[in-house]
């Protein structure tokens, strides 16, 4: 790596840099700088300290928004690893061996392909495809049969306290095939022989489950966390499009983005916006942390 | 990197064992074979429950995309009495499902290929040169990945404003590559580590220029690492709702598909076109199923590709 590297090494990062400085990195610093003022976009912005934290402080909305992620941040990745878990574990290791070869149950191919598609589709689609699954009325999906049944419909997103329910279950319905998938080829890299010794000492599927598997995993699974943790943080596409009025009913389902974005460009209050934007950023960082720190134990060698 | 290629052989030709009567079961004892057996069964059924949530809402969606708002509530379950293909004509103009369609083609058409092309670029340098502030420039771009994107998301509106960007797609495809890169450069960067450096050397020897070299020699080398990452890139940009509902507010003749798609449903009233909103549904899944059943593995492949070191 001789002659004339600076000029190449400059032209090659000079427009990457750029771009990421300009788009990225200076809105990032600006956002903790818009945050110590009271700007509303017309006049020039006024520094107010750290008034907008303290009106965080008592704001509901912005609580009700904190009490959803909690909520999000403990049942989505619960139910999503959970079923991932279990169904991962029929389609690499449920079916029968033989010649050492761990086996999936009949079908492993067709079933990952189907689970995993949800992955492929925009989440703003999938939450106007929901908003006809939970139609509240013989239009939609499943009250159609309810009512056809003879039941009353269930009011998916209009009862308060179903409706963040309903949101939760469709982004597991979307993440568990990604997970199904990320789950197989952490448990293909375990080897055969493992499972192999533990059933000629008696071991029955629930205990490979739990003695073999799940120890080996323990990364992936790690992983799994902070990524669920991290969507649970975001959930701005499904709480915008599916719930009643953005975050309704009544505030019932609304996230940080969704009150970062109305104060921002519904409310014209800037400041106020982006104070709570931080107050997110500090939020996720706190969770990547803890995760980390509290899930942290050898990894076992194999 | 792919998931895929290391597992076993999907036994696809073994039929599922239920009720061999020369199993140990029969001589009265609870061994682990029933045991396994009842397991195996159970979790049968769970994945074909799994798999019937997942492909109902879909197909039933496709079906009411050819009803008309009568069938749709008085029949919801059946299939539509005769296929009524000018809901799709409703969707693609009047809806203009269409131009959105585009959009989003044109869009993430350009901001894919600028990614690709400045993230394999600075991943490259950064992963293969030596020279002062290289770590310092690697870290200010991995950093990004750490960040929400709603923090920035009040400044980043008026930069792209104050550069009179606002409700343009150049704007979007700058904002789309600058938030792509992080990922793209972490990624690439790693795998240009990975090609032998043998091979370079010979070029510059051969006389070959630094330039030269990248795209003649290392991008085509780099191409299993290039494809992963442009699937991720594509996926994720072609899915995003928030950036353009941010940047392209005010010029609806601009908005990108899940835009244009949450909107007709958000502001559906009591007069909505329920059957143009299920074609509108049905035009934005079925590309995607289409081209996840043409590349399967390699999306799997690429969207797994950051959490699979």
């Amino acid at each position: 790596m001789r002659h004339g590297k600076y000029p190449f090494v400059i032209g090659f990062l000079f427009a990457p840099v750029t771009l990421y400085v300009v788009f990225v990195i200076a809105p990032y610093a600006q956002a903790f700088q818009i945050s110590m003022t009271n700007w509303r976009g017309l006049s020039a912005p006024q520094w107010v300290g750290f008034d907008n934290y303290r009106r965080l402080l008592d704001d509901g909305s912005f609580w009700k928004a904190v009490q959803h992620h909690g909520v999000l941040l403990l049942a989505l990745p619960l139910i999503t690893i959970a079923i991932a878990l279990f169904f991962s574990f029929l389609l690499n290791v449920g079916g029968k061996s033989s010649g050492g070869q761990r086996q999936g149950v009949w079908g492993a191919k067709f079933y990952r392909v189907v689970f995993f598609f949800p992955q492929v589709l925009a989440v703003a689609i999938i939450a106007v495809l929901f908003q006809m699954v939970y139609r509240p009325n013989e239009s939609g999906l499943i009250n159609g049969v309810l009512m056809k049944l003879g039941f009353d419909p269930v009011l998916f997103l209009i009862r308060p306290n179903l409706a963040l329910w309903s949101i939760i279950a469709v982004l597991v319905w979307q993440a568990v095939g990604f997970y199904v998938v990320l789950f197989s080829a952490g448990m293909a890299s375990i080897p055969g022989e493992i499972y192999e010794a533990a059933e000629m000492d008696g071991a029955t599927k629930v205990t490979l489950f739990f003695r073999v598997t799940l120890p080996l995993l323990w990364d992936t699974l790690q992983v799994a966390w902070v990524y669920l943790g991290i969507a649970a943080f975001d959930a701005f596409a499904i709480v915008a499009v599916l719930s009643v009025d953005g975050g309704g009913p009544d505030g019932a389902t609304t996230v940080l983005a969704m009150e970062i974005y109305r104060n921002a460009f519904v409310y014209s209050k800037y400041g106020y916006a982006s104070a709570m934007g931080v107050a997110l950023f500090f939020l996720t960082l706190t969770f990547a942390a803890l995760t980390l720190r509290l899930t942290k134990r050898e990894s076992v060698e194999y | 990197m792919n998931p895929q290629s290391t597992l076993p052989p999907t036994p696809a030709a073994l039929p599922p064992k239920t009720g061999d009567p020369g199993a140990p079961g029969g001589r009265g004892r609870k061994g682990p074979r029933s045991e396994a057996r009842l397991f195996t069964g159970l979790g049968h059924i769970a994945l074909a429950v799994w798999a019937v949530i997942v492909i109902v809402p879909i197909l039933w969606t496709f079906l009411a995309a050819f009803k008309n708002t009568t069938e749709i509530f008085s029949s919801p379950w059946t299939l539509p009495a005769e296929l009524r293909w000018e809901n799709f004509g409703r969707a693609w103009t009047t809806a203009r499902v269409g131009r959105y369609f585009i959009n989003s083609v044109i869009v993430v058409g350009c901001s894919t290929f600028g990614t690709m092309l400045l993230g394999s670029m600075a991943a490259y340098v950064l992963a293969r040169y030596k020279f002062w502030g290289n770590r310092a420039i690697y870290y200010l771009f991995v950093s990004g990945l750490a960040f929400p994107v709603f923090l920035a998301l009040v400044p980043l509106f008026f930069v792209v404003k104050n550069l009179g960007l606002l409700d343009t797609h150049t704007g979007v495809v700058l904002v789309y590559i600058a938030y792509s890169l992080p990922f793209t450069i972490f990624f690439l960067a790693a795998f240009f580590k990975t090609l032998p450096s043998s091979v370079a050397e010979a070029g510059l020897i051969d006389g070959c220029g630094h330039t030269r070299l990248f795209f003649q020699v290392m991008m085509p080398m780099a191409k299993p690492g290039l494809i992963s990452v442009a699937i991720f890139n594509i996926i994720g940009q072609w899915a995003q709702y928030q950036l353009p509902l941010v940047l392209l507010s005010n010029a609806k003749d601009k908005w990108v598909l899940t835009q244009g798609i949450a909107d007709i449903s958000v502001n559906a009233g009591y007069e909505a076109d329920w059957s143009g909103l299920f074609a509108a549904l049905t035009i934005a899944i079925l590309p995607m199923i289409i081209v996840y059943a043409i590349f399967q593995r390699q999306i799997q492949a690429g969207l797994t590709s950051g959490a699979v070191k």
